[in-house]
């Protein structure tokens, strides 16, 4: 019987397989942040141990890290004992780092694809759940905890239980408007956020081929928001054609070979998966969340659900909890939800494609008043890449505030962070309780829906502007 | 890491799902860079609240946790483990627990069980109507065993696997077992092509 693409990392990487044990895998790349490592590289210190492959290790700084005022120490000591333990323990056991203020610095899962560190069929591990992006290469990639973390650093290995495979199977076009993150919402809410627990998704369909890469990883991204443990793309000529001369990426003859043997990873014709969910892509419309977990999702046409509603005893006791927290009454047309807040970056939403997006839509125009909009490009790089295009201009032409690469206000461990009760249209990938700072209030939405959102001051999508400001956003996408 | 035996304490009851890990230990705690000290960020928020579960006298030196489905979604920081483990629990109970938090526990020796939905509704009326009732997690016999509400004990088997049962069972430390097969690791590495990515830095 045929292998899906899951089973084919997989098995290229077992390093030792024994009766009655896990599977020992060799990990590729080991992607390290100050936030989940101190405590390792004290276990390596305690035991006497190196880090094994230095060469398969590196390190950036992001979640704590300040989005303004970067060449000032950072305010926070809390903080900055932390960026400065990560700088002690890569410079003691040699791994490289890019730090605050290097061109290379951001989200560290945007770091590794454009570095042209993520290749298709390769491992990836990172003490971050958000480890899933990198699937969309055709890696198997998945978070890890502290203990775990140690555990690559001493040996580049880890032993693993077995998985099961989901197909999500994506036919049709996305209508204009609807993006990779409206599609990705609208899985979790089909299949919840325990839905994909144990299993490694493979999301594939006419749908999912005709998107980029960054898009790609967007869907990729938010598979831990369905409790998977992981998400994969099949590698095709938009993933090379994407890593085609990255700094990392394969040269000359090691080219040839990587696709050659990149283009055998695809699902086999005959392979089987252990469950099967199927979407059409035609249906699909902008999706923003309603509650406190990104299950609880709905159309943006859509009002605020009813918790009796929900047949499930639980559901409605999470739905009344979700609203109380969020200050919504059941039945209130999601389009009438007010914001005063938008945020524009992370990991799932801070790239260039969706600056680029949101830029688009906010070109020639104001955000309304009393609205704050936050726009975090994911890397130093994708914030060049923005200055050079002129996105920067457009943000702060709009009244938007335009800062510094890192995590920000996904989850505000640096200052950027809501204040009590304030609610915020947010491109990153967790509405928690809290999650953008204590009582905030969180509406995970795409990069589009954000900007119009800002524009209006209320949950909006582009097609909620004025034929006016369409016309220039139709311009401005053609440009 | 602690061997895992047989534990048998009070338990506090967590009506509630989807517990993410940013409720059990909100993010501004992460700046630590020790493994302990996390006992009084454990449910940071919901604690303000003087009537939340934990914060009841009753509840006061509970060690089990008996929490609704989907417990520890959401980020994969292992400071999750911590705090409960900090704050004094050994056990958490739940019919669903999220991949990376379950394997988290596992390793530091926090054991998390996954019982049926209507066992945990059981044990949280047992516990609701009887604080100082005690719950048994006997990890040798694999099973749960407490009092029960009508004078009927409960007793209801779990499964896990055997390997890491046995690692929990002998406190035993994933990396010196690993380390065991150094000599496989080294065999792998001399096979892998050369296409593969290296992240030392490219001149
Ligand atoms: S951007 Fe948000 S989700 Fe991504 S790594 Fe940073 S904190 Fe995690």
């Amino acid at each position: 019987m045929g292998r899906t693409l899951a089973e084919k990392v997989w098995d290229d990487h077992v390093v030792r397989r024994a009766e009655g044990e896990p599977d020992l895998l060799f990990i590729d790349l080991h992607l390290l942040h100050e936030v989940t490592s101190p405590q390792a590289f004290d276990g390596l210190r305690l035991a006497g141990r190196p880090v094994r492959r230095t060469d398969l290790t590196i390190a950036t700084e992001d979640h704590n890290t300040p989005t303004l005022d970067i060449d000032k120490p950072i305010a926070d000591p809390v903080s900055r004992v932390q960026l400065e333990t990560l700088r002690r323990n890569a410079a003691e056991f040699g791994v490289r780092i890019h730090s605050l203020g290097d061109v290379e610095q951001g989200v560290v899962h945007v770091v590794g694809p454009q570095l042209g560190l993520t290749q298709p069929g390769t491992t990836v591990v990172c003490g971050d759940s958000h480890t899933s992006t990198h699937g969309a290469f055709g890696a198997l990639a998945f978070g890890i905890g502290t203990s775990q973390v140690e555990h690559v650093l001493a040996t580049q290995t880890l032993p693993l239980a077995p998985f099961r495979t989901m197909a999500i199977t994506v036919e049709g076009e996305l209508p204009e408007g609807v993006t990779a993150k409206d599609l990705i919402l609208a899985v979790i809410a089909r299949i919840g956020t325990g839905g994909g627990q144990g299993y490694v998704l493979e999301y594939r369909g006419s749908a999912i081929r005709g998107l980029s890469m960054e898009a790609r990883m967007t869907i990729c991204n938010m598979s831990i928001e369905a409790g998977a443990r992981a998400g994969m793309i099949a590698p095709d000529e938009t993933t090379f054609a994407y890593l085609e001369g990255r700094p990392h990426a394969p040269k000359g003859e090691d080219w040839d070979a990587a696709v050659a043997y990149w283009k055998t990873l695809g699902t086999d014709e005959d392979a089987v998966f252990d469950h099967d969910i199927f979407i059409d892509a035609n249906e699909l419309t902008p999706f923003v969340t309603w509650g406190t977990n990104p299950g609880q999702g709905a159309p943006l046409g859509a009002n605020v659900p009813d918790p009796a509603s929900f047949a499930d005893l639980q559901e409605r006791q999470a739905a009344e909890n979700a609203l109380t927290y969020m200050g919504l009454e059941a039945g209130t047309p999601l389009r009438e939800v007010k914001v005063d807040a938008v945020f524009v970056g992370s990991c799932t939403n801070g790239r260039i494609e969706d600056l680029r997006a949101a830029a688009a839509i906010l070109e020639g125009r104001r955000i309304a008043d009393g609205v704050r909009m936050l726009v975090v490009p994911g890397s130093v790089r994708v914030a060049l890449q923005a200055v050079e295009e002129g996105l920067d201009k457009v943000f702060t032409a709009a009244g938007a505030e335009w800062r510094h690469a890192g995590c920000s206000m996904c989850l505000g461990m640096n200052p950027d962070q809501l204040a009590p009760g304030e609610r915020c249209a947010s491109t990153s990938n967790r509405n928690f309780e809290g999650r953008q700072g204590k009582g905030g209030r969180t509406h995970l939405v795409s990069p589009q829906v954000a900007a119009a959102t800002a524009v209006l001051g209320r949950l909006a999508a582009p097609s909620d502007l004025t034929p006016d400001a369409l016309s220039s956003i139709q311009h401005s996408v053609e440009a | 890491m602690e061997k895992f035996t047989t534990h048998t304490g009070r338990a506090v009851p967590l009506r509630r799902s989807n517990v993410d890990t940013d409720q059990i230990i909100p993010a501004h705690w992460l700046k630590k860079v020790t493994r302990s000290g996390f006992e009084d960020g454990l449910f940071e928020a919901w604690r303000k609240d003087e009537s939340f579960i934990l914060n009841r006298p009753e509840r006061q030196g509970a060690t089990v946790l008996v929490a609704g489905p989907e417990f520890g979604t959401g980020s994969s920081r292992e400071h999750a483990v911590w705090a409960l483990q900090n704050y004094g629990f050994h056990a958490v109970i739940s019919s669903r627990f999220a991949d990376i938090f379950r394997g988290n526990s596992l390793k530091n020796g926090l054991l998390t069980v996954v019982l049926p939905q209507e066992t945990v509704e059981r044990l949280w009326a047992l516990t609701e109507s009887d604080p100082t009732a005690e719950i048994t997690v006997d990890l040798e016999a694999r099973e749960v065993r407490a009092g029960g509400l009508d004078g009927t004990p409960l007793a209801a088997s779990f499964e896990l696997d055997d390997n890491v049962r046995w690692r929990l069972l002998n406190g035993l430390d994933d990396i010196s077992i690993t380390l065991q097969n150094e000599a496989d690791i080294a065999a792998f590495e001399a096979t892998r092509p050369s296409f593969k990515p290296r992240t030392l830095p490219v001149a």
